[in-house]
């Protein structure tokens, strides 16, 4: 391929005590790309987010960043990288404000001291483009509903200038506006160049957005299929591990039922 | 910098941005103009649960308009000004304790390294002839070191602060009376440096106003440029009528506590240390990188740590201030006696010193909290003593009653944690 990947994982692997995680997993994401990273529960996906994000480092593999084999060991190092994480439990302190999510860890100082103006401003500029509405960016997140923490969860990764932007199950919390928001917005990162992993379990947001998807299942490949070219089904099987599976049941069944 | 990615939006975008702003939200917060919008704001918070520090004040003068009813020397300028060099001590501790709060764990230590670092300049002064000063470098350094060392075994190694901070109540007041020897008790130069800490009183009239105006002017002053350059950036921003009306106050307040210590003999310089180190860990805590940190430690440490904070570094550092703060606080509490005794830092002390911080309004669950609770708690706890001990009851009816104190402001804290929970996240 022309166009290195801006990011590849080489045979990562990771365990938790008895429970082997990840084994040998690989995966590539090219700049400009969408990748939905799809899996039953507990296939590995939010593991394997973690390897990246420098939150929880893998046992073995090889990660590289623009063909270069990097370490990842500490959340420190893939921000340095570019790489910006929405994570499934968002990781929001409850007891700051929304400017004070938006911003932590990377405050805007002046002579040492904080800020606040500047990213008040910065922080409703950010909402105002990204359509979200939050009643005040100065109450604590802990006020907020389950889908408004998300969206700011999802505001916070594109502070800064990110080059990969992983996204575990954005959508999770989130209505129908604002779901279709979440697409857009991924859609409008890769039209920035940006590379984009994108976990989600529903297969009609997969198809919509993502370019490829690749398949987790128990912990191990199994399978990357280009979006354009592959149906619903066959992305379904490879997930459960079988062409006769529980959804191709249930779609049998209702099928009768409705004849 | 900022929405570099989403600079230059399609006109999609744009117009879906328009209709967002078009459609305001009916449920927007947004403040009424004047008395009205203040109190529905007011009223607003009380409901969710979010009472910052109104329980004390009233609690407070609730106190003392009991304690001046039943003996009117309570509010005497003598009394007043006893009581406000009394909480220094105390409070310097209350302030390590405060950070440490809001770190969610708790510092058991702070009673015994203050006794610890009363003995060393003690020793070091009395008994070795080393410079005062230099002999409180070493204490204070003491302090941070032994602070710290709670820290590490905390945060490198795992081990609960609760009981990191046990073992050192109990490894550090061995420690002094080891210092301290077999004497049992040091008295220290009654002109000397650290009996100077509260026996200095600035005892011109200017002075006490001076301060008084100081302060206000500075408070003025910075609301006024925050409020300049909100308005500058074209965010909310605080109406000059309310900058002026909050100054009002502050003014009132300050003044009237001038007039009071200048009836007596003047600016106590405990008082003016312990003021002085409020504003600057509140300024600490709330506009600086470090204090960002340690609260959102507070809210969630693992949040903290993906964003990229140095967990271990900051925890640590708390430990450490807290022992820092602890050895002030014992130095000023050994100036009042100008002694250091077995005794030091034993006692009531420790529980006062967090207790004063939870009353303050400081929550034990983390993540809430101000380093003025530590002022405020101590105002409590020291007007309950100074009151007793003026109407000539026991000490064991006053440790029953601000036990009883301490137990309401956890309670409320408790409360205010659950309202806020069912009012917040739905
Ligand atoms: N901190 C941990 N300690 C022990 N085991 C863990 C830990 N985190 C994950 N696991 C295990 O690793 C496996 C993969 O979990 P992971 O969270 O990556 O799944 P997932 O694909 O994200 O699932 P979901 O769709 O439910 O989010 C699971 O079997 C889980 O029990
Ligand atoms: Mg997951």
């Amino acid at each position: 391929m022309p166009n290195e990947p801006v990011l590849a994982l080489r045979g990562i692997s990771k365990r938790f005590g008895a429970v082997q995680a990840l084994t040998e997993v690989h995966l590539e994401v090219h700049a400009g790309e969408v990748v939905a990273l799809v899996g039953d529960n507990g296939a590995g996906k939010s593991t394997l987010v973690k390897t990246i994000a420098g939150v929880g480092p893998a046992d073995g593999g090889v990660i590289e960043w623009c063909g270069r084999p990097v370490q990842v060991n500490r959340p420190h190092d893939a921000q340095e990288l570019g790489i910006a994480t929405v994570y499934q439990d968002l990781a929001l302190c409850d007891n700051l404000d929304v400017v004070g999510n938006l911003f932590l860890g990377r405050e805007i100082r002046r002579a040492g001291v904080l800020d606040e103006i500047e990213m008040e401003r910065r922080s409703r500029e950010l909402l105002h483009t990204l359509s979200i509405r939050i009643p005040s960016v100065r109450i604590p997140v802990a006020a907020l509903s389950g889908g408004q923490r998300q969206t700011v969860a999802i505001a916070r990764s594109m502070l800064g200038e990110p080059r990969l932007v992983i996204l575990d199950e954005p959508t999770a919390a989130l209505g129908v506006e604002q779901t279709a928001q979440v697409l857009d917005l991924v859609e409008r990162l890769r039209e920035r160049g940006l590379a984009v992993i994108l976990i989600s379990h529903n297969m009609a947001d997969v198809k919509a957005v993502a370019d490829t998807v690749a398949v987790l299942r128990l912990g191990r490949n199994n399978g990357t299929f280009d979006v354009a070219s592959t149906s619903q089904e066959e992305i379904v099987s490879a997930i459960t591990g079988a062409t006769d599976n529980a959804v191709t049941r249930r779609r049998a069944r209702t099928a009768e039922v409705g004849r | 910098m900022t929405g570099d990615i989403i600079e230059k939006d399609s006109p999609k975008d744009e117009a879906a941005a328009r209709g967002a702003v078009a459609a305001v939200d009916p449920r927007l917060l947004v403040r009424e103009e004047g008395l009205k919008g203040y109190l529905l704001e007011f009223w607003r918070k009380l409901r969710g649960g979010d009472l910052g520090s109104l329980p004390v004040v009233v609690g407070l003068a609730a106190i003392w308009a009991v304690f001046q009813w039943r003996d009117d020397a309570f509010l005497s300028p003598k009394n007043l000004s006893d009581l406000s060099i009394l909480i220094v001590g105390t409070g310097l501790i209350s302030v390590g304790v405060v950070f440490v709060l809001l770190l969610g764990e708790i510092d058991l230590s702070v009673g015994s390294l203050s006794g610890l670092a009363a003995a060393i300049v003690a020793v070091l002064s009395v008994n070795h002839g080393v410079p005062e000063w230099l002999a409180v470098l070493a204490a204070l350094g003491a302090g941070a070191v032994l602070g710290a060392l709670h820290g590490v075994f905390f945060a490198k190694i795992g081990v609960p602060a609760f009981v990191v901070t046990l073992a050192g109540l109990l490894a550090w007041e061995g420690l002094k009376q080891q210092v301290l020897g077999t004497t049992g008790s040091i008295s220290m130069d009654e002109d000397g440096f650290v009996a100077s800490l509260t026996s200095h009183y600035f005892s011109q009239v200017a002075a006490a106003y001076g301060a008084a105006g100081l302060a206000v002017a500075g408070y003025f002053l910075a609301q006024f440029l925050d409020a300049r350059r909100r308005r500058a950036a074209g965010i909310p921003f605080r109406p000059m009528a309310d900058i002026l009306v909050r100054t009002g106050v502050l003014a009132v307040l300050l003044l009237a506590a001038a007039w009071k210590l200048n009836e007596y003999m003047g600016l106590p310089l405990a008082l003016v240390i312990f003021v002085v180190v409020l504003v600057l860990f509140d300024f600490v805590l709330r506009r600086t990188p470090y204090g960002r940190k340690v609260l959102a430690l507070g809210g969630n440490v693992e949040a903290a740590r993906r964003a990229g904070i140095n967990v271990d570094l900051v925890r640590i550092s708390v430990f450490a201030l807290s022992g820092l703060m602890a050895a002030c606080g014992g130095l000023i509490i050994a100036s009042r006696i100008t002694s250091a005794a077995q005794s030091a830092g034993t006692g009531t002390l420790l529980m006062e010193a967090i207790a004063a911080a939870v009353i303050g309004g400081t929550s034990l669950f983390g993540g809430r909290g101000s380093v003025w609770s530590a002022l405020l708690g101590m105002l409590v706890i020291g007007s309950i003593a100074s009151g007793m001990a003026l109407l000539g009851i026991a000490t064991s009816v006053q440790n029953m009653i601000t036990g009883g104190v301490l137990l309401a402001a956890v309670v409320i804290d408790s409360v205010s944690r659950r309202t806020q929970r069912s009012a917040g996240r739905g």
